[in-house]
């Protein structure tokens, strides 16, 4: 049939066979079958990806002329001198990560409980309904969450007003730090919600029952058998969190005060308006090296497995 | 339908084929400028494609160093104008990002007000290096509810009497208003001009805006950004521009401006031409027709700024009553004495020594401050 085909198109007699014979050692050698599937999708990985990575990191190590703001071709570890320092860059670093570190206790804490009940109390239908309650916010812009947010938080908004009519004093965290950890909380909770669900759906019901027929009370159980069970979920969650707060900039802008610049901050300005890429590449470098520290622990405690 | 499909493919073929006759006959071309966010209005840029034939794509900056990143991107050839301010334009033109051009071929320069046909930030070696547009004062706004009796003089962005409630701009250029302030209030430093200070003048400065850090609720980004805080009650008084009071009393806000006494600092925007642009016939045409008596007026009363062509005045009343007076547009010389225009700070303070903080260092210290 498909010689026929090939034949009445006018091609060339022996591609068939070639087509048959590269299919044949493709079944032969599988690895040589893994090779081809995933050559596309790994050289677009590296090209796009790996590549971008490289060239931020290479011009970490150049330099810029301020008065032309042209790109000095010449190795140096100025930038991370500087980096090392300027006190500003510490300040900043250990805002951003501990906002980051705030952020992932306080979702887990929130996701843990709510989580359970969706995996192990809820019936069929409440369950779906709390899924689409907890993926809903998803479906609006980033933007306009967090600007509602402002519009909650702010003097004269939804918070104080509430307030006002409970005949309590006024809460003052509009663009403050404290803003920033409520609203990151609220916005990456879904990325945490969803694994930790995933890890406790996932643990036979057999266990807690061979665990109370062992004598161990709820809460007995709760820490011996659910809570190690669900670990890689909660960490595998906490990767999101904490990575989405580490590299956010919008919502320092919007939602924080005076003194709450993130790295994503310090870095748009330095590429943005100062012009100093190797700078900024220099300070972009940090999130990623804290990344890859978290996710070789995160490795560690097994949330590739929970993933 | 298959016949009106081929119909419209033919008509796409024809037009794809003869892209550059359409434009040979307009004598036309594109013109890619990097503006202020409405600088670049229907209003003002239709009439100029239709009259010229020259087409305007503007890419909207949020600040002066973008403004001047983005002139330097991709060898400086992308783009053909930039409206650039006093704090961005010494430095395109010392990094020779644009050209000088010939004052004498706008019809319209000759109507400028004294202070803008030659002002020291477009103007080096007698060469003009653009073209003056539209110039307003950073002004002193407040809640007028909140705040009393009403202030006179910067000091009260300084005063922890409103702690928690002041703001002012996310800028560098910020420093000059703190200097502004110490020139008046401390004359033994010495500071002549907020631009040109000394290590010690730029530690006084600096200091004064650490000690003011406390009491700022936020450092404003965007205009909107600061009508969000005097609307909310979240700031009482802060330095703004025009634009915020007449859009927040627009809102019905209780919210007065005012120049205090130690004057003020002040932007003036200059159109200035690529040294790369391959179109500076059509550049010129659009200095010619922005500085014409009639575009300043609408943009003036767009932008709530101050048209610098002394003509526009009278177009302004016509456009909205009151308007030129608002602006300040027909005001005495002795008016613009007490507002010194931003330009970039240099080494070179004019002295023969060099011992002035640049604009580099400017900025390094702002994002200390901000930390």
């Amino acid at each position: 049939m498909a010689e026929g085909l090939d034949t009445a198109e006018g091609v060339a007699q022996d591609r068939p066979g070639a087509r048959r014979r590269f299919g044949g050692a493709l079944w032969r050698r599988p690895w040589l079958k893994a090779l081809t599937l995933l050559s596309p999708p790994v050289l677009a990985f590296l090209l796009v990806y790996v590549a971008a990575l490289a060239a931020l990191f290479v011009s970490s190590f150049w330099t810029v002329d301020p008065f032309t703001s042209k790109l000095i071709h010449h190795w140096t570890l100025d930038n991370f001198r500087a980096l090392r320092d300027g006190s500003v860059f510490r300040t900043v670093g250990l805002r951003t990560i501990e906002i980051a570190a705030a952020v992932t206790i306080t979702d887990a804490v929130i996701a843990f409980p709510f989580a359970y009940f969706m995996a192990r109390v809820a019936s069929g239908r409440v369950r779906a309904i709390l899924f689409v309650l907890v993926l809903l916010p998803l479906w609006a812009s980033y933007l306009a969450r967090v600007y509602a947010w402002r519009l909650i938080l702010n003097s004269d908004g939804l918070l104080n007003w509430s307030l006002h009519k409970l005949g309590l004093p006024s809460a003052g965290i509009a663009y403050t730090n404290t803003a920033m950890w409520i609203v990151f909380s609220y916005i990456w909770l879904p990325f945490m919600i969803l694994p930790v669900y995933a890890a406790l759906e996932r643990i036979p019901h057999s266990y807690i029952e061979a665990s109370r027929d062992l004598g161990a009370r709820g809460g007995r159980t709760l820490r011996s058998v659910i809570l190690p069970l669900a670990l890689p979920g909660i960490v595998a969650g906490s990767i999101f969190t904490f990575s989405l707060t580490l590299g956010d900039y919008v919502t320092p802008v919007l939602i924080g005060g005076a003194s709450s610049q993130f790295i994503g901050n310090v870095v748009a300005d330095a590429a943005l308006r100062g012009g100093d890429l190797p700078g900024a590449a220099a300070f972009a470098v940090v999130p990623l090296a804290v990344m890859g520290v978290y996710l070789l622990i995160a490795r560690r405690l097994g949330a590739f497995e929970a993933l | 339908m298959t016949k009106r499909m081929w119909a419209l493919v033919a008509m796409l073929a024809v037009g794809l084929a003869f892209p550059a006759a359409g434009v040979t006959k307009q004598q036309g071309g594109t013109l890619n400028m990097i503006a202020w966010e409405g600088y670049t209005q229907p209003a003002w840029v239709k009439p100029f494609t239709a009259n010229t034939g020259c087409t305007v794509h503007a890419k909207y900056a949020g600040s002066s160093d973008e403004m001047v990143t983005l002139m330097r991107s991709g060898g400086g050839s992308q783009y053909d104008l930039v409206s650039a301010s006093g704090d961005a334009s010494l430095r395109l033109i010392y990094g020779k990002d644009v050209q000088a051009i010939d004052p004498t071929k706008i019809p319209d320069f000759k109507n400028f007000g004294k202070a803008f046909q030659s002002p020291p930030n477009n103007t080096v070696g007698g060469k003009h290096y653009g073209l003056s547009l539209q110039w307003g004062p950073n002004t002193l706004l407040y809640n007028t509810k909140k705040v009393s009796p009403a202030p006179t003089s910067w000091s009260s962005i300084y005063d922890a009497k409103y702690k928690g409630k002041v703001t002012i701009p996310d800028n560098p250029i910020q420093i000059a208003d703190a200097a502004l302030y110490l020139m008046k209030h401390q004359p033994s430093l010495g500071i002549k001009d907020p631009y040109e200070l000394n290590k010690t003048q730029f530690a006084a400065a600096i200091a004064l805006l650490t000690k003011q850090k406390p009491l700022i609720k936020k450092y404003w980004a965007l205009a909107g950004d600061e009508v969000d805080l005097f609307k909310n009650g979240d700031a009482v008084i802060g330095a703004s521009w025009p634009f915020q009071t007449n859009t927040l009393i627009g809102d019905k806000a209780p919210v007065k401006d005012l120049i205090p006494s130690e004057g003020a600092t002040g932007w003036l925007d200059t159109w200035m031409v690529s040294a790369h642009t391959k179109n500076l016939d059509c550049a010129m045409k659009w200095l010619s027709w922005i500085s014409t008596p009639k575009v300043q007026a609408e943009q003036a009363i767009f932008f709530g700024e101050t048209p610098v062509n002394s003509k526009a005045c009278a177009i302004m009343d016509k456009l909205s009553k009151g308007s030129c007076a608002q602006y300040h547009a027909n005001a005495p010389l002795k008016y613009f004495k007490q507002i010194h225009f931003w330009k970039t700070p240099i080494a070179d303070c004019g002295n023969g020594k060099k011992d002035c903080m640049d604009y580099t260092q400017w900025q390094r210290a702002w994002t200390q401050l901000k930390g």
